[in-house]
């Protein structure tokens, strides 16, 4: 990322410039010409039509403000769901993490092998599973607070997420120099110790950028809900909205930018703080092809 | 199949609007009527509810006409306003109802562990569900019906199906309608399968296919959609009695339950009407007889 | 009665179907990202800013609302397609930025001398572009290539729970729900022919980080 991106073409002489004003040209209408085609459709479609975006913009429509109460309802389940997710995994995950540093090569197999499972199984069938067998169990999310929903979403995230932070902790762990570790335990201290102390405070700072891009990822994936009819966040919400409405294009439009803008933040917020990590010492590379797939 | 239909009955869109036209403001315009201090045998579900003066209902969120999930932040539709007048008979206000959404894969669970006190969620009667939970009504008999093109004299009804194969006939991969047509078709070849419903009334409209077959309710959704294109033919061939979902034994509440419809029939007619009846197509209901409550 | 055994023939065409989204997505998404990832790369700035701005949007908004925006927002214009289309082409959309990146970051690890001897003996950008760098770009994207598609073939069950029919996702819903069999079995049935597809394509993709990825 580093290098510029123009190893690919040289410094542009008048002809290169030419030619290339030409291609933006050339490139820049075509693209306008799509865009044009998209926009005339949808005009054609009525789909511009303030009947169907007023509840959504014009604060003097009947519907605006149930619309943004009812959004803002969506938003707020989704952020809770998002952050309990995230919170619990970092739990679970550096639990998971540690033990599977710390066991020996066989007490590790169990370990490693609920890893590898969690880590194979796409998380909206975790999820549904969570939803479909968690009630015929003894294990009785009644007397938690909020509703059930969220916690059936909120477990389905965290065991797909907890590995996947295990992984990055472990990553992060082994990415320490050596000499910490020895160092430590050098001084006496005992492994609990070496691990909770020394290693693992290291790992997290080095690790926090991986970490907030995760929380991309949960918070997407709070959406699939919606697809489940699990939970009113805020997917579930623009649909209903919608079905109430009539307005599927608009209101999608509308939670689109909602999460596009959130994300962006955040995926900013994970490049700042990694730039700020990696100028004071250790380099979180292990992380990163963990962190790009998504889900 | 709960998630297609949603997306059948989405697609249903002048649906839509007509009912959120009537249903914004839930200021006590429905049709229930609230008992005063009704009086009921101690120890009955009845007298429990009554007492504490709340009670909680599990219905659909996501299914239009019957209950759908309004802007106001509360269902609407005709499950919802016949959950009001059970309610109401046992003197709760409609402020006083605690709705649960009661998705089809967990109505069961909800009852049996006591989350919702009763449920009024297009929930059909069957011998499988009624292992674990007991019905009371039915309060309306969905069914399966056939949907032609408004020009074609050829269908009149399921009967007319075997005599012309030609008619190719159009449902859901997998469901039960696309089952349950089967004993009326010349051959195999006469069904057409696609995996939404919205796939069959595309096909219907460009001739590729000549009928359509599912619940009638989803089928008056495209209907009124269609702007006169699309005509509903022949009786429903199939039953799908919608029962109100109770404690499995409750033979007391499940007969409390009857006896309110019945007393309150047009209460139930006006709930009809200013919800599902409002969607071009649907024929106003007669209120069922209730099944024998065990 | 075995909820599983009785139903294998269901699950093996499940399994058929799930496979067949998750090959569509992977050539799609191949093809699309790719053209992305030209444009983020090219001369012509108009391109470049589309496939940053492509990325850019598609990264941070969820799979199920570039889903619902297929199912529910092209009916709107008039355009109606089967949700197996509706459902694999949000696939194609979504992945691609994934996709795009992860050739982008190999296009950046190809060391600048290739692309200058390439610039040097006279090749246009698109050859030195198609000829020399791309084909070393593929190499070295693997690793993140891999997770990229591993996680696309896991979001296809997405594509298969919002209602595409007959895949795993709705035949363990079907069963689960629809037929009263014990959801527990039942799911755990998913769960395996679903780790079919994510445990060997990880290990296909290991094999072929050992075999072609250029470590530098």
């Amino acid at each position: 990322m580093s290098r510029p991106e123009n190893v690919l073409y040289d410094e542009p002489g008048p002809r290169a410039r030419r030619r290339a004003l030409v291609g933006t040209v050339v490139a820049g209408l075509l693209l306008l010409g799509v865009i044009g085609l998209a926009v005339r459709k949808l005009a054609q479609e009525g789909q511009f039509d303030m009947e169907l975006w007023g509840p959504l913009i014009d604060p003097g429509n009947e519907s605006f403000r149930d619309v943004w109460r009812l959004l803002g309802r969506g938003l707020q389940a989704t952020l809770i769901s998002a952050v309990l997710a995230i919170v619990l995994s970092l739990v679970v995950g550096t639990l998971l993490g540690t033990l599977r540093l710390r066991l020996g090569r066989w007490s590790r197999m169990p370990v490693v092998g609920v890893i590898e499972l969690l880590r194979g199984l796409p998380v909206v069938i975790t999820i549904f599973f969570v939803w479909q067998v968690l009630p015929e169990t003894p294990i009785n999310v009644g007397p938690l607070p909020g509703e059930d929903g969220l916690w059936y979403l909120v477990i389905g995230l965290t065991l797909y997420n907890s590995v996947i932070i295990a992984e990055i902790i472990r990553a992060g762990v082994l990415s320490l120099p050596r000499g910490q570790g020895e160092a430590a335990r050098a001084v006496g201290m005992t492994e609990g110790q070496v691990m909770s102390t020394v290693l693992l405070p290291q790992a997290f700072r080095t690790m926090l950028p991986a970490l907030i891009s995760q929380l991309v990822v949960v918070l997407k994936d709070t959406s699939l809900a919606a697809v489940l009819g699990l939970y009113l966040e805020t997917l579930r919400r623009a649909n209903l909205i919608a079905q109430n409405l009539d307005n599927p294009i608009q209101v999608l439009t509308v939670v689109g930018l909602m999460f596009i803008v959130i994300n962006y933040a955040l995926s900013r917020l994970a490049v700042w703080t990694e730039r700020r990590v990696s100028r004071s010492g250790f380099r979180p590379e292990a992380a990163e092809a963990e962190v790009t797939a998504g889900a | 199949m709960r998630m297609k239909r949603t997306m059948a009955a989405l697609a249903g869109a002048t649906l839509a609007l007509s009912l959120a036209a009537c249903g914004d403001d839930d200021g006590g315009d429905s049709p229930a009527t609230v008992e005063e201090n009704p009086e009921f045998e101690s120890g009955t579900t009845m007298a429990e509810l009554a007492e504490a003066g709340t009670v909680t209902i599990g219905t659909k969120f996501d299914q239009p006409g019957f209950g759908l999930l309004g802007l106001g932040d509360e269902p609407e539709g005709f499950d919802v306003e016949v959950a009001k007048i059970i309610a109401g008979a046992l003197g709760i206000a409609e402020d006083d109802i605690d709705w649960e959404e009661s998705p089809s894969e967990l109505r069961e669970q909800l009852i049996e562990d006591g989350t919702v006190d009763f449920v009024v969620a297009t929930y059909t009667i069957n011998d499988e569900r009624k292992q674990r939970i007991s019905f009371a009504g039915p309060y309306y008999n969905a069914g399966q019906m056939l949907m032609v093109q408004s020009d074609n004299d050829t269908i009149t009804g399921p009967d007319d199906l075997k005599a012309n194969p030609d008619q190719k006939v159009c449902s859901v991969t997998g469901s039960t309608p696309a089952e349950n047509i089967k004993q009326y078709l010349a051959n195999a070849d006469q069904l057409v399968l696609f995996d939404v419903y919205d796939k069959c009334a595309d096909a219907m409209e460009d001739n590729q296919v000549q009928v359509v077959t599912t619940d009638n309710v989803i089928l008056a959704g495209f209907v009124s959609e269609s702007d006169g294109e699309f005509k509903l033919v022949g009786e429903q061939f199939t039953e799908e009695p919608y029962g109100i979902g109770i404690k499995k034994g409750d033979v007391e509440f499940c007969e409390f339950i009857n006896q309110t419809l019945q007393e309150n029939e047009d209460a139930y007619l006006e709930a009809w009407d200013s919800t599902a009846g409002q969607i071009e197509g649907t024929e106003r209901p007669e209120l069922p007889e209730p099944d024998p409550c065990t | 009665m075995d909820p599983v055994l009785d139903n294998l023939d269901l699950y093996w065409s499940g399994f058929l179907r799930s496979l067949g989204i998750c090959l569509w997505g992977l050539v799609g998404s191949l093809a699309l990202g790719t053209l992305i990832a030209a444009f983020r790369v090219s001369p012509i700035p108009s391109l470049r800013w589309f496939g940053t701005a492509w990325v850019t949007v598609i990264r941070n908004c969820p799979l199920t609302v570039v889903l619902f925006f297929f199912a529910f927002g092209f009916p709107e214009l008039g355009i109606n397609r089967s949700y197996y289309v509706f459902g694999v082409s949000a696939l194609i959309v979504y992945t691609s930025p994934f996709v795009c990146e992860a050739l982008r970051s190999g296009i950046n690890a190809v060391s600048a001398g290739q692309a200058e001897a390439a610039r040097a003996i006279g090749l246009t950008f698109t050859q030195s572009l198609g000829q020399v760098v791309l084909p070393q770009a593929f190499r070295t994207s693997i690793p993140p290539l891999g997770s990229v598609l591993i996680a696309m073939f896991k979001n296809a069950a997405v594509v298969g729970a919002f209602g595409v029919g007959q895949d795993l996702f709705s035949v363990g819903k079907g069963l689960a729900n629809a037929q009263g069999y014990d959801a527990l079995p039942v799911l755990t049935g998913v769960a395996v022919f679903y780790l079919l597809i994510t445990l060997p394509a990880g290990a296909i993709l290991a094999l072929l980080e050992r075999k072609v990825a250029i470590v530098r």
